[in-house]
């Protein structure tokens, strides 16, 4: 079999030259009821089989991306003096939390091409679809969803993120918001060389709430019945405590 | 302290909304409001989506009623067929609230429905109550109070008469049902009690005295929002328990010291206080809407569940 995968790499001299050993600070991040967020470092670094001769240096973007989910985009307008929303666009698929690092400008990086082949870079992550023939600039409002979620710090993008290091190392940290979405998220490194990826990795970050939080979530969605009538009662307890305990002090 | 809302999804500081509960409660002390008018636009203002803002509301607003009915009872201040009669209203008007909240959510236009229900109660109530404590006011210092006649109005010549005799009145249940179903869809859409609308129309439109006023109401403002807590919590999951009990307890000590402020001050005073208050608030809202906002998009969940 050796003979075999010899032949291989000696017939694919331009790929698997450069490949990636990374890893994660922590690949579980748990929600619990101190939960403020958290901060990732993406690290790793180059595995070569032989020296690299190339006139580009190496550079690396690396993208975290949240679960995606539909999300309804809507525009006000003045109507009868009062702005109220008119106009309305279904965005398919847009990730909860989106953040692009790389080693210098985006397009310095990485080719548009590559971009859209990988899906980099935000406005390919977000599939816009869905929208009636009454929206005259659909474009607007994904631009506004990604303004929006830039605003609440659930998109980010820092072209200096990422520090490579003799082209050998490299590491990147992203701070995950305290307003995280449940669900597996997906780490990817891209590797390029010339604006050209060479190489690849892909790993996920699973995102739970724990705890009360995940006690409490759960019950809300399964038994909502019994999770309306429990917080009425806890409510009405601690109502009545807080009022007890008061007058008690006073006396 | 930051905590995270489980159900609200953010993380916010504890003592954040201790203190926003203890400050609501203070007002909601001095004046004998529930204090959820003011509570559920803070709510929005700390980032709260509205959603849970209105359906947790509800929730705490059960519990501190819950609290204040209980020193009615002992008193016998509580009108407990009045506030059947109310209350069968009440139940019927969140059924219908929660059925247009839920269909406004759909269409995106539920911010805009709860805003506008705001400004336009807010602004009324709040106008009404500062002409009449000004006026009030005017009249202390001439002296002399004329008798107030009891009126027989509309009230008097509906049909199906019933008899209340804790409030000493033999008036037609059409009245009282028609007060607890306006109440009952405000409270599901406004995540409000409804006693600032409630007490006034006891008082002026069904003649009840005033020293019933404030039990039966608190009685009936119980169940509505039990029921429309148990509603927002079964149709939109929405109810965030952990929110609850933190402005519960902030809101209930507030409410103690509020009455302590409130027992050394003139009806009239307060009367003009939180009418002016109340005028605020809608002014707040008024604003927002008739000012272009910064940011003309908005995001929401799509398609519903």
């Amino acid at each position: 079999m050796r003979w075999l995968w010899l032949i291989l790499l000696w017939a694919l001299p331009a790929q698997a030259q450069e490949s990636i050993v990374a890893d994660l600070s922590q690949s579980r991040v748990a929600i619990t009821t101190t939960f403020t967020g958290s901060e990732i470092l993406i690290f790793g670094a180059v595995k070569r089989d032989a020296p690299v001769i190339s006139p580009d240096p190496l550079e690396a973007v690396i993208t975290v991306a949240g679960p995606s989910a539909p999300v309804t985009v809507r525009k006000k307008a003045r109507v009868a003096g009062i702005w109220i929303n008119t106009a309305e666009v279904e965005v398919d698929a847009a990730p909860s939390f989106y953040a692009v690092k790389s080693t210098g400008p985006l397009y310095d990086v990485i080719s548009y091409t590559e971009d859209l082949r990988h899906g980099i870079s935000k406005d390919q992550a977000i599939r816009l679809v869905g929208f009636g023939s009454a929206i005259a600039d659909p474009v607007e409002f994904r631009e506004a969803l990604v303004r929006i979620r830039e605003a609440e710090g659930s998109y980010l993008r820092l072209e200096s993120g990422v520090s490579l290091t003799e082209e050998a190392l490299f590491r990147a940290s992203v701070g995950l918001p305290a307003n995280l979405v449940e669900g597996e998220y997906t780490v990817r490194i891209f590797l390029t060389r010339g604006r050209e990826v060479v190489s690849t990795f892909e790993t996920g970050i699973e995102v739970h709430k724990v705890g009360l939080e995940r006690f409490l979530y759960n019950l809300a969605h399964n038994q909502p019945f019994i999770y309306g009538l429990m917080s009425l009662a806890i409510a009405i307890a601690a109502g009545w405590l807080a009022s007890a305990a008061f007058r008690l002090l006073r006396r | 302290m930051q905590i995270y809302l489980p159900i609200a999804e953010v993380s916010v500081n504890a003592f954040l909304l201790l203190g926003l509960g203890g400050m609501v409660g203070v007002l909601s002390g001095m004046f004998g409001v529930g204090g959820g008018f003011l509570m559920t636009p803070l709510l929005f203002f700390i980032g709260i989506p509205p959603a849970v803002a209105v359906a947790t509301e509800a929730n705490q607003i059960v519990a501190s009623s819950f609290s204040g009915v209980l020193a009615h009872v002992r008193r016998k201040s509580v009108d407990f067929r009045m506030g059947t009669v109310l209350l069968i209203g009440g139940l019927v008007g969140a059924a219908l609230g929660v059925v247009l909240f839920n269909y406004l959510k759909s269409m995106g236009q539920v911010d805009l429905l709860v805003k506008l229900c705001y400004v336009v109660f807010l602004g009324v109530v709040g106008g009404l109550m500062f002409i009449e404590s000004l006026n009030a006011i005017r009249k202390s210092r001439k002296a002399a109070v004329k008798p107030v006649r009891r009126k027989h109005g509309l009230v008097h010549a509906l049909p199906f008469k019933m008899r209340f005799r804790v409030s000493g009145l033999y008036i037609s249940v059409i009245p009282p049902l028609l007060v607890g179903l306006a109440v009952g869809i405000l409270a599901a859409i406004m995540g409000v009690g409804g006693g600032f609308i409630m007490v006034p129309a006891m008082i002026y439109l069904l003649g009840m005295p005033t020293k019933v006023v404030v039990g039966t109401s608190l009685f009936q403002i119980i169940f509505v929002t039990a029921f429309t807590t148990m509603l927002h919590a079964t149709t939109n999951f929405t109810v965030d328990v952990v929110l609850a009990v933190l402005l519960l307890v902030g809101g209930v000590i507030g409410a103690q010291i509020g009455t302590q402020i409130g027992a050394r001050m003139k009806a009239e005073q307060l009367r003009i206080l939180l009418a002016a208050m109340v005028l605020l608030v809608c002014g707040k809202l008024a604003f927002d809407l008739l000012v272009m906002p910064s940011e003309l998009f908005s995001l929401g969940a799509a398609g519903g569940h």
